[in-house]
């Protein structure tokens, strides 16, 4: 293992490519290798590496750490096609290429709802779900009129497919590591300045007119579809395993601005659900201390 | 007949043209499986202007990626590239087709001149809201149709309200008493809310094509 220069991160022990349902995906690992299991699951628009500082926590504590790039995040290939269903195939063949036993899987954001989508297909793999604010719940659109939303829709539904006529020829925008690291504090304004420097090291590459982030060009925030971002939570009250969730206390640009009163009948016989006082989506990068104790808490204590 | 390819991120769609003509175009949109067809169907031997037909992804002539990731709302950017190049047209789909050129006429209102929705393929789609989860692996195949569109677009999720809300857009903003024309026998859910809708007709293939062709 590796020292960055962030404080406490470290590059992973080992790294290495799987390829599953024809697509290359970037495995990253700390920790003892005969160690038992433990997956990290990142959040979108964000990659395996965004848990440089937390995972080696796990892996202090005797876990063998493993987390990927999501398809067209990281270092994982660029696909054709970007969905939750090949998202979570995905997953599975991660975490299938490690092991059929159930292990701990923690989710953070869109990777926790992903998580609680496949604890709920796939149970078997799964000995403890734990959710890092990636608790989805429709958004407080209540004293918008009929119309109104309409057009919002309307317009979204437009925007979204100018892009995807524009995406053959779309690239990510170069700048220096600095500009980078700027232009995401702007999504991450909670995030200190040193650690998104850090994730520029690992989430971009410096290309001939300068750095850019990894991150597929054809991904953006935003689009539409069927999908309620509430179903997602309401498959929570019938999974079986130990659930611990962490829901961040403040709210922030990419914060999903879910309340726990909202949740709460929703978790699973003797889930937990803790609000994270002070800390915005990144609950893990802001409370690391904090959350290691929990999480590692919530293993020991249902083991 | 000849085949345009379009390019939609990274795959190769091929739109072909199986009649040429000036006016505005008529878009065929093929259901789920299948792919276009080969010449112009005797439902639209009247249509006074050129006709295409669009292989969606994974599908005919068009690129098969790697990995699914399918959604209607993915065919429909297909569909809406086709409709960049053509520019206008009025749209008539089968099955799967049938839904995207429900959306696409509710995304580009002013674009779409019509659409017609008609049985095939796919119609039905997956169910109006969460079910339990199945994920599956398929096997690659070395022909289209792609396993992976097969499976993922037979399931996707097609609540009323969501249909609905594409049927009064088209409503709203294409300038047509009724940009929609409901020609298919089965009714699905999400068509059953369509139909329902203010500014939606029902009526054979034959007869919406003629129509829309003087519209």
């Amino acid at each position: 293992m590796t020292s960055t220069n962030f404080p406490g991160a470290e590059t992973p022990a080992r790294e290495y490519d799987i390829v599953t349902s024809g697509v290359r995906i970037a495995v990253h690992e700390w920790g003892d290798e005969s160690a038992h299991p433990l997956f990290l699951v990142h959040g979108g628009m964000d990659f395996g590496r965004t848990y440089d500082e937390f995972a080696p926590r796990l892996a202090r504590a005797g876990w063998r750490v493993i987390t990927w790039d999501q398809r067209g995040h990281g270092d994982s290939e660029h696909a054709a096609l970007y969905g939750w269903d090949s998202d979570i195939r995905d997953a599975i063949g991660v975490i299938g290429h490690i092991t059929n036993e159930p292990a701990p899987v923690i989710g953070h954001s869109k990777g926790g709802a992903l998580m609680i989508q496949l604890a709920d297909a796939q149970p078997f793999r799964f000995s403890h779900l734990v959710n890092f604010d990636g608790l989805p719940w429709k958004r407080p659109m209540s004293d918008v009129a009929e119309h109104e939303r309409t057009r919002m829709v309307a317009s979204d539904i437009g925007s979204w497919l100018d892009h995807r006529r524009s995406t053959a020829t779309a690239v990510r925008k170069a700048g220096t590591q600095e500009e980078l690291a700027q232009r995401r504090a702007k999504m991450n304004p909670r995030l200190s300045i040193e650690w998104l420097r850090h994730l520029v090291t690992a989430g971009a590459r410096e290309d001939a007119d300068g750095w850019r982030w990894k991150l597929d060009p054809s991904m953006r925030f935003g689009g539409f579809g069927p999908w309620r971002p509430e179903w997602t939570t309401t498959r929570l009250p019938g999974l079986g395993m130990p659930f611990l969730g962490l829901l961040a206390g403040e709210e922030e640009p990419m914060g999903w601005g879910t309340i726990p009163a909202q949740i709460a009948k929703y978790l699973p016989e003797g889930g937990r659900l803790e609000v994270m006082h002070g800390a915005g989506h990144f609950v893990h990068i802001e409370q690391p201390d904090a959350v290691e104790k929990l999480v590692l808490e919530f293993l020991g204590a249902s083991s | 007949m000849t085949i345009t390819r379009l390019t939609h991120y990274r795959v190769q769609l091929a739109l072909h043209q199986l009649r040429g003509g000036s006016g505005r175009a008529l878009l065929l949109l093929h259901g789920l499986g299948e792919q276009s067809p080969s010449s112009v169907p005797a439902w639209a031997a009247g249509w006074p202007g050129p006709v295409h037909a669009l292989d969606f992804t994974g599908h005919g002539a068009s690129d098969m990626p790697a990995g699914g990731g399918y959604s209607a709302e993915i065919m429909l950017a297909d569909a809406d590239i086709a409709l960049e190049s053509l520019g206008v047209a009025t749209v008539v789909g089968r099955g799967l087709g049938a839904y995207v050129a429900l959306l696409l006429a509710g995304a580009r209102p002013k674009s779409v001149r019509g659409a017609v929705l008609g049985d095939g393929p796919g119609l039905w789609g997956g169910p109006t809201g969460p079910t339990s989860s199945s994920v599956v692996v398929l096997e690659p195949s070395a022909t289209t149709p792609d396993p992976y569109a097969l499976f993922e677009l037979s399931r996707d999720l097609r609540p009323r309200d969501y249909a609905a809300l594409f049927a009064r857009l088209a409503v709203e903003h294409s300038g047509l008493l009724e940009p929609i024309t409901v020609a298919a026998v089965l009714r699905p859910p999400w068509l059953d809310a369509v139909v329902d809708e203010v500014g939606v007709a029902e009526g054979t293939i034959a007869s919406a094509v003629a129509a829309y062709a003087r519209a």
